[in-house]
């Protein structure tokens, strides 16, 4: 039987999920998650025509509440786990071209 | 002294016959003696912790009120955040993350003159059923230095069955409480989604985790719920009283019930090994001596609970993990050359194993072109299933089945095989994905002495009637008491 998951599928879904996988990684995931698909092709077994789907089991939605301001944590606490920083604000790699072709 | 259940202790606290700081001293000698062998805490807060058992017993002395669990040394998942310390849930990621706000449960239990010892180990962001995906450090079972002690609560289990607190807090999204407190020989009770405030707990699966008590006794389990159970604006997910009533469920414990009937589920259960299912049968013969009426049921939609879980609680776990990217917190690699390195490789550098795969398989589940047939059919197969439970409470007060089909496994035995883990989480499951309460009791040993736990389940918000079923049988039965030997 074909695999549910092939390597370049895999390759493609770290690439969604912003994970830098090592090959033996890809490897080991894509066989695991084969195995994990073919298990979870079960469900086809069930008729779900006509059957709403289920997001979360409470009885309430839109949960509302006055529009008024509160008490927020404050700059300095909020970057005191940043891993790199600047003034005010966090620091990343630069994310823009500086157009000079480099 | 470490005999006592937390109520017991609280009791002669308030009474002065033991002091808190006496109490919390205690625990921090086994902790030195044990947790090297144990290795339930992923840290502790000595000072910390006997300043506030000073604090308690000096306003006790003075005649001052003091709240519910005033003295009592308790321990919290490192996934709860905490002002003081880190809060890692045990995750290279967030080894060195210090939270700016404490969860609402810590709150509550500050307030109600808990003193906190620790932070316990888990499964890396609580995905796991044995704790061995914790990035930080390895647990034992108590009982059995060679097995698991379940997962993903499993810190937390250890330590209450090792004695190194009187009660703790864990998470269950799949079963995280429930399963380790089985394994581990305790009470752990999974609350009604909305129960207890998710504010200041690290995410997993959203629409399915859920904090609780994991306790000596029943008795404790109330104690803890009277403790953390209420609304809190701060999570909208958290119902009001006019959905949950807020009771004092220990005063309720000792309510009688004069009518019972339990639903059991012979085909589902009958998956579980030889010596599980005869103790559950032990367990429900106790019932039926106290008068419930039992009667069979089928539950068809539960046998698919696995396969759903693992679309929706993975597909939840790849949005909610979406925020570790090395920007505003956590780790960052210093490999890393532009914006997108630096979320793919700190990722991938400080995730373990099992969190990339569940991130993976969300993705996928989630991803243009796979949608309809994985996650949106799970979530309508989440709708039958809770349709079965919602078919079946028409016709009991309660559902009884094992927690797991094995007791705790060797260490090593299932951590390379992730299905195989998977499966093992089959009588969990589904509380979590119709979002109704269950606790896990023990009722009986196999033949290595390794404790086995029964499973009851409620319909939604039915907590106070869920204890009191749950009371009964340990007022019956003296599982409960046996303890875990002092392993060195």
């Amino acid at each position: 039987m074909a695999k549910k998951i092939d390597q370049n599928q895999v390759i493609k879904v770290a690439k969604l999920s912003r994970l830098d996988l090592t090959e033996d990684e890809v490897q080991e995931f894509t066989g695991q998650l084969s195995a994990i698909l073919d298990y979870v092709e079960k469900m086809n077994e069930l008729d779900t025509a006509g059957v709403e789907p289920l997001a979360h089991c409470l009885p309430v939605s839109n949960v509302l509440r006055e529009d008024s301001a509160k008490e927020s944590l404050g700059t300095e606490k909020v970057l005191a786990n940043a891993p790199q920083r600047d003034d005010e604000f966090f620091k990343v790699p630069k994310i823009l071209d500086d157009g000079s072709g480099a | 002294m470490e005999e006592l259940s937390a109520k017991e202790l609280r009791d002669k606290i308030a009474a002065r016959q033991i002091s808190s700081l006496e109490a919390t001293e205690a625990v921090f000698k086994r902790i030195d003696k044990l947790e090297p062998v144990i290795g339930a805490y992923i840290s502790t807060y000595h000072d910390l912790a006997l300043e506030k058992a000073a604090d308690v017993d000096r306003r006790i002395a003075a005649g001052q009120s003091v709240g519910q669990l005033a003295g009592v040394p308790v321990a919290l998942k490192d996934n709860m955040c905490t002002t003081f310390g880190a809060t890692t849930c045990a995750s290279r990621i967030l080894e060195n993350f210090h939270a700016p706000y404490n969860a609402t449960v810590v709150e509550k239990l500050l307030a109600a003159d808990a003193v906190i010892v620790g932070k316990a180990n888990m499964d890396e962001f609580a995905m796991g059923s044995s704790t061995e995906n914790s990035g930080l450090k390895q647990t034992i079972n108590p009982w059995d230095a060679s097995r698991v002690p379940g997962g993903s609560s499993g810190g937390s289990c250890a330590a209450v069955a090792g004695r190194l607190c009187f009660a703790a807090l864990g998470s269950d999204t799949g079963g995280s409480i429930r399963q380790p407190a089985s394994f581990c020989g305790v009470v752990g009770l999974k609350p009604t989604y909305g129960c207890v405030s998710r504010y200041g707990l690290v995410a997993y699966g959203s629409s399915l985790d859920q904090i609780g008590p994991i306790t000596q006794t029943v008795t404790d389990s109330a104690l803890m719920m009277n403790v953390i159970a209420g609304h809190d604006p701060a999570d909208s997910t958290s119902v009001d009283e006019n959905i949950s009533p807020v009771f004092d469920y220990l005063e309720k414990l000792y309510e009688p019930l004069d009518k019972l009937t339990i639903a059991i589920v012979p085909q589902f259960a009958a998956g579980a090994d030889r010596q599980v299912q005869k103790a559950i049968t032990e367990a429900i013969d106790v019932y039926k001596k106290l008068g419930a009426e039992i009667i069979e049921v089928n539950m068809p939609h539960l046998d698919y609970a696995i396969a759903a879980y693992y679309l929706i609680a993975t597909a939840e776990a790849s949005s909610n993990l979406a925020r570790y990217d090395g920007v505003h917190y956590g780790h960052r690699s210093e490999k890393a050359e532009d914006y997108i390195e630096v979320y793919s490789k700190s990722r991938a550098e400080a995730f373990g194993k099992e969190v990339k795969r569940r991130i993976m398989l969300g993705t996928y589940a989630l991803s243009s072109g796979y949608y309809d047939a994985y996650y949106l059919k799970a979530l309508k197969v989440r709708n039958l299933i809770r349709a079965d439970f919602t078919g079946v409470f028409e016709k009991c007060d309660c559902i009884m089945m094992p927690v797991s089909p094995t007791t705790a496994f060797k260490i090593g035995e299932k951590v390379d095989d992730p299905l195989t883990m998977y499966l093992s989480d089959i009588y969990t499951i589904a509380a979590n994905l119709a979002g109704i309460p269950g606790i896990s009791v023990p009722c009986g040993f196999d033949d290595n002495n390794l404790p086995i736990g029964l499973q009851i389940l409620a319909p939604a918000f039915g907590e106070d009637k869920l204890l009191r079923i749950a009371r009964m049988f340990e007022n019956q039965t003296d599982w409960h008491k046996r303890k875990a030997p002092d392993i060195s």
